[in-house]
């Protein structure tokens, strides 16, 4: 396998390392289809965008052997861990929501505000480590969950679907933000760049000093809310009547599941887990909230969450991905490829991928029905037969 | 049990996944490698590699970008260097700028220049970093080394100037000023123009509109917008529209223009008569403020191939002529340019001083 084709392969190897493991206890079947369709979103999105690279007049293998490079390189891989942790816990969040048929499409700015007040307190009192970084953490995980809450909490008790008020309450954040982000209130004026007051040392989380750079210790506490994640959807009653209720909401109902308190609970849990977004940023790498604090990072974990099937397994491998595209794209500038091709990259990843898995998934469905029928046929005639002979 | 052994194994795979990608060479030794020498441009002077970064919009944004793209093209007609333009993307986290610097840095680029203030952290790093590469960095003065100019602009003094053309001009006794992002630099320009205008006559209304709050600057790049706002003001009543708004301002301009006679808009940055995209709406173009990054840019340039390369900061304002207006089109009446260039001398010798916060 030569360089050109390295990055799928990247996102390919654990999926067939899977396999070969743990063929035996599973469904070998079942299993192929999984791992198929993710692989063909990627052989999809590989041609349409070697076409759109045609189309513009490139030649696109050049732009499969840079990616090749750098994905060698020690600095992007530590970069692209670095922005994958901010991307996994976006994932989460907004995947939390979805496997109940919660649109939290609010995720954007409940991070945003999260990390604006976290900010502000980390940078106005002065604790011990232990202390200090709980507690930013915890103030941007209870900001972001109550403004997450307002549209869980108007969808109960007014009925306004969440898609609407959610993506409304990002532009009440930003305006929020924009009006408290001001040297005459919370923050402080740094040339043309307005910024709040810095966190002090103790409240700077640790990271890994790798020939690459600085990766950031944060990775260890997304893995730990990925686990988290796992756990509570699939070990607790809570995610049991979670996932039920996303299932039938009737269903959920009859069998006595509190839907509108599902319905509030799982908008804080998914707030909350939002607000850890900006916390690698914060804690890591900046250690202020200023005016050019990343934005837009929620809008992008949504098509993660959905390349990612909304599994804490499949987030991470589409975060590390899609983190890797967003690192690759200056060395694809510098090569001359337009600053637009991973855009267009991600976006037509997240289309292929919805596309795929419901070609896969239909195609699973006639296997299995045929397979059920031939079985059906199959046991059918022999009975008859055998019938036929004690008869004969 | 079956489903955590699974879980497990995946997560075994990620972790890693993970871990193994603590191999490899870093990116900029191999290229230094590959470039064999780490700079183009030494004490000597001679450049030979130039480094571009600029904001959001690129070349081609026909207003602050392409203004830094003049001064570079023109040193580069002179002096026959090679160049790397990259453009930044909306956004972007400091991780990603300090990666495109550092690119063009190790990739030999020398100088490396910064368009805009959002580079400023990423630059201090990188600048540290590659002590023998100059760096410049418009709009920024946070950063303070030895091998940084920081390339700084009166926008206040040129928005006054043009702010009393306005209200020279208008005949609704409302102006209009659309900024692009409402930030600290765009407040420069507010400030300037509201001076400007009240300094004529105080009675005249300004109808201001940001069109997006920061940390969202698609404002710069939103010409839809624009229009949407100009028409806006327009209907209220306002007969001069200053757009400092990137991009976005060209919107602003046609549909100024499309308003028909009577109606001026007010350009920025670039004298936008001039502009090739602007062509069938240059007649509603009453003036530019001007923001010379091209000219502050092309000194830049001299200066590192003059082998004194410029360091610190560097005020860009009347008095260089590094910020102005036009008078392309011969729309300024000269009675209306009498009055400006009396006001320009008072702001120069500094009879007025110009506010920078509205």
């Amino acid at each position: 396998m030569n360089a050109n084709t390295k990055p799928p392969a990247a996102a390919e190897r654990p999926a067939k390392g899977l396999g070969k493991g743990l063929g035996k206890g599973i469904d070998r079947e079942k299993l192929l289809l999984a791992v198929a369709a993710p692989v063909l979103a990627l052989i999809a999105t590989m041609v349409i965008t070697a076409i759109v690279l045609l189309c513009s007049g490139k030649e696109p293998f050049g732009a499969l052997r840079v990616m090749g490079t750098y994905l060698g390189y020690s600095d992007y891989q530590v970069n692209t861990l670095n922005q994958a942790t901010t991307y996994y816990l976006g994932a989460l969040a907004v995947a939390f929501g979805f496997r109940m048929k919660l649109f939290n499409i609010g995720v954007d700015g409940q991070y945003r505000i999260g990390a604006f007040f976290a900010a502000v307190a980390g940078g106005a009192v002065n604790l011990p480590a232990v202390l200090e970084i709980p507690m930013i953490m915890v103030v941007s995980m209870a900001c972001a969950g109550l403004w997450a809450g307002i549209a869980g909490w108007l969808k109960v008790t007014r009925g306004v679907s969440e898609v609407i008020t959610s993506i409304m309450l990002n532009a009440v954040a930003g305006s929020v933000i924009a009006y408290l982000l001001n040297p005459k209130r919370l923050a402080l004026a740094v040339g043309n760049d307005v910024r709040t007051p810095k966190i002090p040392d103790s409240g700077h989380f640790f990271s890994f000093n790798l020939a690459g750079g600085q990766l950031w210790g944060f990775i260890i506490i997304a893995a730990l809310v990925g686990i988290g994640f796992h756990l509570l959807l699939n070990r607790t009653r809570f995610g049991f009547d979670l996932r039920a209720t996303g299932r039938s909401e009737s269903a959920a109902l009859a069998s006595g599941v509190n839907v509108k308190r599902m319905v509030v609970v799982s908008m804080l849990v998914s707030g909350a887990l939002a607000g850890l977004i900006g916390m690698p940023q914060l804690l890591n790498s900046s250690y202020q909230y200023s005016v050019d604090f990343p934005a837009g990072i929620g809008f992008t974990c949504i098509g993660i969450a959905l390349v990612g099937r909304n599994n804490p397994v499949g987030i991470a491998f589409a975060a590390l991905l899609f983190a890797f595209l967003d690192t690759v794209a200056n060395p694809l500038q510098f090569n001359g490829y337009q600053v637009e091709l991973v855009p267009v990259i991600e976006g037509t990843i997240v289309v292929c991928v919805v596309g795929t898995y419901e070609v896969v998934r239909r195609y699973g469905l006639r296997r299995q029905q045929s397979r059920v029928g031939e079985q059906l046929g199959r046991t059918g005639p022999t009975a008859t037969d055998t019938a036929k002979g004690v008869a004969a | 049990m079956r489903r955590i052994g699974r879980f497990a194994a995946a997560v075994v795979c990620v972790g890693g996944l993970a871990l193994a990608t603590a191999c490899g060479s870093t990116s900029t030794s191999s290229q230094a490698h590959k470039s064999g020498s780490s700079s183009s441009a030494g004490k000597s002077g001679k450049i030979t590699k130039v480094g571009m970064a600029y904001d959001v919009g690129g070349r081609g944004d026909q207003s602050f970008n392409d203004s830094a793209a003049r001064g570079l093209d023109k040193a580069k007609s002179q002096y026959g260097f090679t160049v790397s333009e990259q453009s930044a993307q909306n956004g972007e986290t400091d991780a990603i700028r300090e990666q495109r610097l550092e690119q063009l840095a190790a990739g030999g680029y020398n100088p490396v220049i910064a368009i805009g203030y959002t580079y400023a952290p990423a630059l201090g790093k990188v600048a540290k970093k590659y002590p023998n590469t100059e760096f410049a960095i418009v709009d920024d003065s946070t950063v303070q080394l030895k091998n940084v100019a920081d390339l700084m602009f009166t926008e206040q003094q040129s928005s006054y100037l043009v702010g009393m053309a306005a209200a020279l001009t208008t005949k609704t006794n409302k102006v209009g000023f659309i900024g692009g992002v409402d930030n600290a630099l765009i407040h420069k320009f507010d400030a300037g123009f509201t001076a400007g205008v009240h300094h004529i006559n105080p009675k005249i209304t300004v109808i201001k509109k940001y069109l997006s709050e920061p940390p969202d600057t698609s404002g710069y790049a939103n010409p839809t917008g624009g229009k949407n706002t100009a028409n806006g003001m327009l209907s209220q009543g306002a007969d001069v529209i200053y757009s400092a708004a990137g991009s976005s301002g060209t919107g602003a301009i046609q549909a100024v223009h499309a308003a028909g006679k009577g109606k001026w808009a007010i350009g920025v940055d670039s004298d936008q008569y001039q502009q090739k995209a602007l062509a069938a709406d240059k007649s509603s173009i009453l003036t530019s403020a001007l923001k010379n990054v091209d000219s502050a840019v092309y000194l830049f340039l001299k200066s590192v191939q003059d082998g004194k390369p410029l360091s610190g900061t560097q005020r860009f304002n009347l008095t260089n002529n590094g910020v102005g207006y036009a008078t392309s089109g011969n729309f300024l009446t000269s009675a209306v340019q009498t009055k400006l260039k009396a006001a320009e001398q008072d702001i120069i010798s500094g009879k007025i001083t110009v506010p920078t916060t509205p």
